[in-house]
Parts: structure tokens; C-alpha cells; sequence
């Protein structure tokens, strides 16, 4: 048979028909489509026994208690515990997540030693032993040498015993560097230092305030403890409660109160002094409390009545005089006012003149100290260690300055400045830092400035790292010691930031240590032994078990069986010793310093004309912003008008995008004094004109796929600036432009 | 039409407390085995049961105000018992209505992918697996053995959680078989809400919060008969067991789609 060109394309064309018409292919295509559904990954969970354990969640300041779900050994599922002071059964969404940290790929597997250039990566596991005697050695060689000063600790809390194990450890060797990662809560406690003469956390009477005036504090974003205020918040609603949200942007809890009064960024003090104004022209104040319980009012006074007039203050803030008059009415008629400052979820903190105007406001009313007002409340007193045995290197160590200021003579009530060490260590000012100790923090990447602090770091020779994830600053270091995650270990846990009750709850562990971690209280312990002398004779405990279950006496049996301890130290006695002046009473003027509440606006950096917007950070609930990053879960909750692929919108008004010819959606270049940064912008008629925002808790450089490389990190962007009467970090933003590219 | 369920479980959102927090999405992926990609920031592949949509009133500065609405699957009972939109379509019987509850399953060895569920669904609540679900290693451990991770190829979508509603039947069942109790049988989303935003119960059960919130006309497709709350796509007559309460009036209105010339929404009552 001849097969020539013709039979040669029927055959072809005749055959390709003839399969096409036969259920051949699609009985193939369903063949392989079940066959590939078939293959063995999908994994089929193993069934077992289910139990649940009780433990607190210390991933963020707001401490929830929660209840883990087991199946046999394996965590299956975090809830919120019920009947915890703090959440009360529910839980956010970083804390559901946890599981994923428990048991995610982020997490360093042993101790590990640098072996190739800091941040290249290159680690060489070693042994604890190898570890600790590393860390020893270092720290015994600069002892020695008569440099204890120069080692510092940097942790994300000074509260509980872990944090007070580490500062113990360095007073103990001589060194006053103990950092604490800073918050509103620094503004605070300096304010109630200096008008209330105490040193104390602020409690808020929530529950039964009754109008509240959130000068940008964010309560449904994170402000306080996240879970707690959400749920204050809706009791709010339920009662009628009015909240008031004077911030630049419509965030989500600006969108949720009564009314959301837009401000010209940094100006929220002066807000705060026009409303004292009226209040005090009306006579509408606590007449009452002001003669009997506040001394120097008078001085006050006549700043308020001579500067801060509504049309003044208008022109300032860029609210209208009569809304002004009409807010500090309301604000003063109403029974149980409370005025509350931080701007976003308070990570950061406001100038020191800032949050005594707002707390002034509520002395204004007589609201401090009594039911539905703020409270100076006490760390719970549990924990009572002997003294530290001080030895000669000691004593003299502890007699150097700190390297960031707190406590100098420039800024005597401040704690703890962080914010100043990056300078401190590049300006040589002072003394090197030789030895850094890092624990529950993320400095390289939480603090602002991120290119100064990475500089900063370069310049110390060891950097200890306690992380059990390899996040940035983990990724810089020379050593890891990693410690068990939150679900594997021991700790007490205070109540949160803004919590009344004085209360401490019982982190444990729901699962064995999964990786070969250790917990941070023995690896200080064990440190401590291992140098030696009356360092070692300050840690009296075998174990960080046994030092905690010491120290908690008898509270250590309540604990385990509630999962807290609560005080019986009624709001009667906090009031006792809420004015601890020498006076005795509120001081409105600082009588040391004569620093008054007032606006002293924060001088941003950047120079107007080259960069005539303005950069504000704004938080989010969806983006973990502190030492712990999102896990996948929470990335995925993460908007798409936030986040597309790895690019990061920011927030611009349509009047100002209009002006730089930027249409929704397309690539900008943001650029600040600190550098550039490619953006997409997004129109948003929910932002004040001039300004841009930009989410904080994206940009890793560190973490795993799910979260590394998606948008980039605020804290490259902007830099601190210094309060001057605190040395904070004032900064709420940073002048910027926006180009097409 | 007859109301002749045992049991109507439904759920009413207070859209006044929810804070938009995204707590609910990530209880659901937890409790439910809800896989998770490098990129999940195409919503359109995003598998999200729960999901929380953001509505905008779309005035300008200063009158801007935004609204977060949480969605899950509305479990639709249709205009009659069982006419879910998706149930309807289903040629595999993969997804069905349970007589017993009011709630729409979802049988994953059934279904064989044609998504015409996902086309019939109204409030996009079901999504399809395009690819193989891949925990990183050791993340396995944190699996739920109460909900079947499932494969490439198949819809999922929200159960309101139905493995709870089972292991709190079973519990009941070796008490002496009692009724079970309001609080026994809760979705995790409604238990993680921090704002309490989420309430969930049985609507026929005029003992039940869920019941006294949103007072539904069960003679009438379960019509809410107070005043602030509303339905997504009402008009529709999907008959959704999803309720959202808000004291907002473009909010309420923002839950249906009206014609440009629609000149006259119907005017909702105010009580204070």
C-alpha cells in the first residue's frame, strides 16, 4: 500500500478524531487527576487523646491567658482561656497563630556559633556546654580586664522574674547597661514620677469611664493590651460610652468611635492645652480637687489662659475653634472622663510634655484615682531575691554612667533610653560597648533608624542573641543561645500595660522543648555560676524552676491550679499612696525643673522644601510589629489593598496624589532624609492631605519565606528624635516625597 | 414556607463591635487545617473560610468611614429547606444540606473539582484548591485530627465548624443522650472573637441569643425582624442563616445590591 501525502494526513487527522471522540482522554485526564490526588502528602493527622493546658501567651505585651488544645502530645490549637483577667476567653490573632511558631521552620534548633561574616548566615552548631563556657570566658576576660560596665542587655520587658534574672546578672558583674525595649509606657511612668511622685504603671478604669478621648491612641489596634481593650471597647457600645479619636488618619478604631476628629500630625498636645483652656476659662473643672489635692495649678494656669487660646490652638492643630470648645464641654460635663495619649498601638513613645497635658486634663476633672479614672498602680510585690553580694569590680562598674543616658543629669527620671545607645556607641562619647546580651527583643529590626542601629552593632564584638527564632537581629549575632518558645516554658507573667488588677499569671509548658533550647532563666544561671565569686553567690537557685517556684512561695500552688495569682491589695490602698510628691498632691508644674504640661512640637527631621509630605507609620493588628513578626496565618489575613505580592501600598489622600500625578495602584518612590524606598500608592479618602502612610511590620530581612521580602520596614525610613526633657524617642513621622518612577 | 428543622444554627455579627482585628480568619484556619502559600495576597486563591471584607462609604475626607464585615459561609437554606445555591448545582452530592441542622456540608472524597459550586455561591464563600497543601516541615504537628486536610482539586469551604457540633453531640450522647446545651456547641471563630462581635446559636431556639438579637420571621425565610439587623443579597432569596447587625444606615445598605434608578430603598425603622 502506497501511503502518500493525502492518506498520509486522513490517517492522521482520522486518528486524532477518533481518540478525541473515544472517552480515552477524559477518562486519562480523570485517571491522573485522581491518581495525583491520591499521592500520599496530604497528610492524614493522627487521632490520640484530647487534653487541654492552661498557660499565658507572651508574644506581645498584652499577656492573654490561654488554653491549648492537645491531641497526645502534639499541640493541635490555641484558644483564650476563660475567666483570665486580662482576655477572658478571646485571643487575637497573633496568638492563634502561635502553633505556627511552636512548630515553624523560623526556629533555631540549637545553640549556634558565627563562622562566617556577622549576617552572612554561616553558623556551627555547638554544644550548650561549649556555649555557655564561650560566654563565660568573654565575660570573665572583660572582667578581669576592670571593662564590667562595657556588657549590656537589651529585653523586650523589665517585669517578671526572667528580665529582673538578667538585669541581676549584670548588676551583680557590674554593669548598669540593663535596656528595656521602649513604649508609651516609659512616657507614662515618667509622668506619673513626675506629677504623682510615684513609680507606677497607670492603671485605666475602663470598665466604668464613660467618655473617652483618645488623643491617636489606636485601643482597637493594639494600644494597652490588644484583647482587652477590644473587649472593653465593646462594652462601650453596649453601655453608651462615647469615644472620641483625634488622629490624622482613619484608622480602625478612629472609624469604630462616636467620632474621629482629624489633626495635624504631632499636634495633639496642643489639642490637649486648648481644651484645659476652655475648661478652665468656663470654670468647668473639679473645683474640689484642684484645692484640695494639686499644687502650683496657678503657675499652669497662666500658660494655659495665655497661650493656648481655641483660635490659637485652631491655627495649630487645624481643628476649628468652635469644635475645640465644644469637645472640652463635653469632655468636662461628662461624669467620668478619661483622656489617654500614645499614638498607634503605643510602641513607641510621646514626648514627656505631651502625655502630661493629656494627664493633665484628667486632673482637670479630678478623675485620678477613683472609679472609671486612671490609677497609679504598683507592680505586684512578689518577688524578693537576698541582696546582690557586690564585689570591688562590681561596685565600680555600677558607678559608670549608662551608655544611653537614663538617669544622667540631663535626663534624671528616665529609665531607660534606647533610643540613644546606636549614638552613644558610633559617638564613642562614653565608653565601648564590648558584650551585648539580647533577649524577647528585635532591636535591629523594631528600632527606628534601622541603618544606624545595624552600624552601632557592627561596632560591638559580641553579640549574644537568647532568640529562638532567627529573626534580624538573631541573624547579626556571634552567638545564638536559643531559648525555649513561650508554649515550652516556665515564666510569670505581670499583668499588662493599663490593667487595674494587680494580678501575675503562670506561663507553662504545654509541650516538651521540641529542639534543643534551653531556657533563658538557667542559661543566666548557669552563666552566673559559671563566672564565679560573688556572681555566683547572687544565684543562690539550682535551677530557673526551682528560683521561680522560690520566689512565688505560696502563690505557686494558686497559680498552677488557676493559671494566675490575683492581689488582694484593694484600689483604697493605691490611692493612699498615689501622691507622693513632696507635697503631697498632683503637681501640675515639675518642681524640680519647672517643666510644665505644654506643646512643644517634636522637630521631625527633613528639610520642607525637599521633602514637603510627611511619612507617618501607622499600625495594624494584622502586622506584628514587635520582636515576634507574623506568622503565615497572619500574613494571609493581611489585605490586598495593604500587601499585592511583595509590593507595600502606601495611604495618600487623592488631593495629594493628584499633585505628585500618582493614580491608585502605581509605583512610587518614597523617599525620606534616611533613604528611598519603592512603593505602590493607594488613594485613601480617609487620610489628611500631605501625608503618607506606611504599615509598620513589613520589610523583614529575616524570618522565613511566608513573611521575608514582602514590603519594607518603616524603621528604614525614619529616625529618632530626641524629647528634650525626657530623651525619648518622640518621633511620630519623618518629612518625605512621593515621585513616580 | 415551613420552618421544619430540628435545629437552625446561625450566626449574627454585631458589625458595630467587630474591630476588623482578623481574629475570626485566623481561629477558622487554625481550628479547620487551612492551608497557607508563600503569596497569599490574590484573594482569589486565598483560602479563607472566614474572611474579613472591608466596605468603604466612599465620601471624601473628612466624611470617609470604613466598615469590616466578617464572612463566612451564610449556610443558605433557599427558598425552600435545602434550595442552597451550591447544594442545587452540586452533581456529585459533594456539598448538602443537613435536614438535622440547617448547616451546608462539605464531603471532600466527593467532590471531583467542576466548581460549580463556587460559580452558584453568591458571597464567594467557597474556594478551590489549586494546588497541593504544603505544611514546612514539622508544621504537620500542629494538624487537627478532627478536620481531614484536604487535596488538590476540591472546594472547600466553611462547616461552622461542624466537627464541634459532633464532638459536643457525642459528649451529650454518653451524658444520657441530653439536648445539647447553648454554650456546648460554639464555632472557634465566635469563641476567639476578642470583641465578642460573633454570636452563634440555634434560630429556632427562642432561648438562644442568636434568636433574641435578630428575631427572625421563620414563617418568612427567616427575615430579621429587628430593625438595625440585615442579610447579605436578602433580595436574593437565599435565605442565609448569617445575620449582621449594625446601627449604621450605609452599612445596612451596603449589604444588597440596588439598580442605579432604584430611586426608593426601602426605609429601615430607627429605634433610638
Amino acid at each position: 500500500m502506497k501511503i502518500g501525502r493525502r492518506e498520509f494526513l486522513s490517517f492522521v487527522i482520522g486518528g486524532a478524531a477518533g481518540t478525541a471522540l473515544s472517552p480515552l482522554p477524559w477518562k486519562l485526564m480523570d485517571d491522573s487527576s485522581i491518581w495525583t490526588q491520591m499521592w500520599p502528602w496530604t497528610p492524614v493527622p493522627e487521632n490520640g487523646e484530647a487534653s487541654y493546658v492552661n498557660s499565658v501567651c507572651t508574644l506581645c505585651p498584652g499577656r492573654c491567658g490561654i488554653t491549648v488544645r492537645k491531641i497526645d502530645d502534639r499541640a493541635v490549637k490555641i484558644e483564650g482561656m476563660k475567666k483570665y483577667p486580662v482576655n477572658d476567653g478571646g485571643l487575637c490573632l497573633l496568638g492563634l497563630s502561635g502553633l505556627q511558631l511552636l512548630y515553624g521552620p523560623t526556629r533555631i534548633k540549637g545553640p549556634l556559633k558565627r563562622s562566617g561574616k556577622r549576617g552572612q548566615g554561616d553558623w556551627e552548631r555547638i554544644s550548650w556546654k561549649e556555649a555557655i563556657s564561650e560566654i563565660v570566658e568573654k565575660l570573665g576576660e572583660l572582667r578581669e580586664k576592670g571593662r564590667p560596665q562595657s556588657v549590656g542587655a537589651i529585653s523586650g520587658s523589665d517585669r517578671g522574674t526572667v528580665p529582673r534574672l538578667l538585669e541581676r546578672l549584670l548588676t551583680a558583674y557590674g554593669s548598669p547597661n540593663f535596656f528595656r525595649m521602649a513604649s508609651v509606657r516609659d512616657s507614662y511612668e515618667l509622668t506619673l514620677d513626675i506629677m504623682q511622685g510615684v513609680q507606677a504603671l497607670p492603671g485605666f478604669d475602663f470598665e466604668n469611664a464613660d467618655f473617652i478621648l483618645s488623643f491617636g491612641s489606636d485601643i482597637l489596634e493594639g494600644w494597652g493590651s490588644p484583647v482587652q481593650m477590644m473587649r472593653v471597647n465593646s462594652a462601650w457600645k453596649s453601655a453608651g460610652v462615647k469615644v472620641i479619636q483625634i488622629e490624622p488618619r482613619l484608622s480602625n478604631t478612629a472609624a469604630k468611635s462616636d467620632k474621629w476628629i482629624p489633626i495635624n500630625p504631632g499636634t495633639e498636645a496642643a489639642l490637649a492645652m486648648g481644651l484645659a483652656h476652655v475648661i478652665i476659662k468656663e470654670l468647668l473643672y473639679d473645683n474640689g480637687f484642684i484645692s484640695a489635692d494639686t499644687s502650683r495649678f496657678d503657675d499652669w494656669k497662666q500658660l494655659v489662659i495665655d497661650e493656648y487660646s481655641p483660635d490659637s490652638v485652631a491655627a495649630v492643630t487645624g481643628i476649628d475653634a468652635g469644635t475645640i470648645v465644644v469637645l472640652a464641654r463635653r469632655f468636662a460635663n461628662a461624669s467620668k472622663p478619661m483622656a489617654i495619649c500614645g499614638r498607634g498601638d503605643g510602641t513607641h513613645p510621646v514626648s514627656l510634655t505631651e502625655c502630661m497635658a493629656v494627664h493633665a486634663l484628667n486632673a482637670l476633672t479630678g478623675n485620678i484615682n477613683k472609679k472609671g479614672g486612671i490609677f497609679a498602680v504598683s507592680d505586684p510585690d512578689y518577688i524578693h531575691w537576698p541582696e546582690i553580694e557586690m564585689d570591688s569590680t562590681a561596685a565600680v562598674g555600677m558607678q559608670h554612667d549608662r551608655l544611653d543616658g537614663a538617669g544622667s543629669r540631663k535626663y534624671p527620671h528616665s529609665r531607660y533610653l534606647l533610643n540613644r545607645l546606636p549614638e552613644s556607641i558610633l559617638s564613642k562619647a562614653l565608653y565601648p560597648l564590648e558584650a551585648l546580651f539580647i533577649a524577647d527583643a528585635n532591636p535591629l529590626y523594631t528600632l527606628t533608624d534601622t541603618q544606624d542601629t545595624g552600624k552601632a552593632f557592627e561596632k560591638i564584638p559580641l553579640v549574644v542573641s537568647f532568640s529562638s527564632f532567627m529573626d534580624e537581629t538573631a541573624r547579626h549575632a556571634d552567638l545564638i543561645l536559643p531559648n525555649h518558645v513561650y508554649l515550652e516554658r516556665y515564666e510569670d507573667v505581670p499583668m499588662p500595660f493599663g490593667m487595674l488588677q494587680q494580678a501575675v499569671g503562670l506561663a507553662r509548658p504545654v509541650v516538651e522543648p521540641q529542639l534543643d533550647t534551653r531556657h533563658v532563666g538557667d542559661v543566666i544561671i548557669e552563666t552566673a555560676k559559671g563566672l564565679g565569686g560573688s556572681v555566683a553567690t547572687s544565684f543562690p537557685w539550682k535551677t530557673y524552676y526551682l528560683c521561680l517556684k522560690e520566689t512565688l512561695g505560696e502563690k505557686w500552688q494558686a497559680m498552677v491550679v488557676n493559671g494566675f495569682w490575683s492581689g488582694s491589695k484593694s484600689i483604697d490602698q493605691a490611692l493612699k499612696t498615689s501622691f507622693d510628691t513632696a507635697s503631697g498632691k498632683f503637681e501640675f508644674v515639675d518642681p524640680n525643673t519647672g517643666l510644665k504640661p505644654q506643646f512643644k512640637p517634636v522637630q521631625i527631621k527633613g528639610d520642607e522644601r525637599q521633602f514637603p509630605l510627611l511619612l507617618m507609620p501607622y499600625d495594624s493588628i494584622r502586622l506584628a510589629h514587635g520582636y515576634i513578626g507574623d506568622p503565615p496565618f497572619m500574613v494571609k489575613t493581611v489585605e490586598d489593598i495593604v500587601l499585592k505580592h511583595n509590593d507595600v501600598f502606601v495611604e495618600v489622600n487623592p488631593k495629594t496624589a493628584r499633585a505628585a500625578g500618582l493614580n491608585d495602584g502605581q509605583r512610587a518612590l518614597l523617599g525620606t532624609p534616611l533613604g528611598t524606598a519603592k512603593v505602590r500608592v493607594r488613594l485613601f479618602e480617609g487620610i489628611m492631605p500631605g501625608i503618607v502612610a506606611l504599615p509598620r511590620g513589613l520589610g523583614h530581612t529575616a524570618y522565613d519565606d511566608y513573611l521575608a521580602g514582602k514590603g519594607i520596614n518603616v524603621n528604614t525610613l525614619i529616625g529618632p528624635v530626641e524629647d528634650p526633657d525626657s530623651g525619648m524617642n518622640a518621633a511620630w513621622g519623618i518629612r518625605a516625597k512621593l515621585s513616580k518612577i | 414556607m415551613k420552618n421544619n428543622l430540628n435545629h437552625r444554627f446561625g450566626m449574627v455579627i454585631d458589625l458595630d463591635k467587630c474591630t476588623g482585628c482578623g481574629s475570626c480568619m485566623v481561629a477558622c484556619m487554625a481550628e479547620n487545617n487551612v492551608p497557607f502559600r508563600k503569596d497569599e495576597s490574590d484573594k482569589l486563591l486565598s483560602i479563607t473560610w472566614m474572611r474579613v471584607f472591608r466596605l468603604n462609604n466612599g465620601k471624601p475626607f473628612p466624611e470617609t468611614d470604613i466598615c469590616y464585615l466578617p464572612r463566612p459561609c451564610m449556610q443558605c437554606a433557599g427558598l425552600h429547606e435545602g434550595h442552597s445555591p451550591c447544594v442545587s448545582v452540586c452533581p456529585a452530592t459533594a456539598t448538602d444540606y443537613g435536614m438535622e441542622t440547617g448547616i451546608v456540608s462539605q464531603i471532600y472524597t466527593r467532590c471531583f473539582g467542576c466548581r460549580y459550586c463556587m460559580a452558584s455561591c453568591p458571597y464567594h464563600s467557597r474556594y478551590f484548591n489549586w494546588w497541593d497543601p504544603i505544611w514546612p516541615d514539622g508544621m504537620e504537628k500542629y494538624l487537627s485530627p478532627n478536620v481531614s486536610p484536604r487535596m488538590r482539586g476540591v472546594v472547600e469551604k466553611c462547616s461552622f465548624c461542624y466537627h464541634r457540633y459532633q464532638l459536643a453531640k457525642d459528649k451529650a450522647f454518653m451524658d444520657g443522650g441530653r439536648e445539647l446545651k447553648e454554650n456546648e456547641y460554639q464555632t472557634a471563630c465566635t469563641q476567639a472573637c476578642p470583641a465578642n462581635a460573633i454570636t452563634f446559636g440555634d434560630l429556632n431556639n427562642p432561648d438562644h441569643a442568636v434568636h433574641r438579637m435578630v428575631k427572625p420571621d421563620l414563617e418568612h425565610g427567616g427575615r430579621p425582624q429587628n430593625p438595625h439587623a440585615f442579610r447579605l443579597l436578602e433580595r436574593l432569596g437565599t435565605n442565609p442563616k448569617v445575620y449582621y447587625l449594625s446601627s449604621r444606615k450605609w452599612i445596612r445598605h451596603a449589604g444588597d445590591n440596588y439598580l442605579k434608578n432604584e430611586a426608593k430603598m426601602k426605609k429601615p425603622v430607627h429605634h433610638g
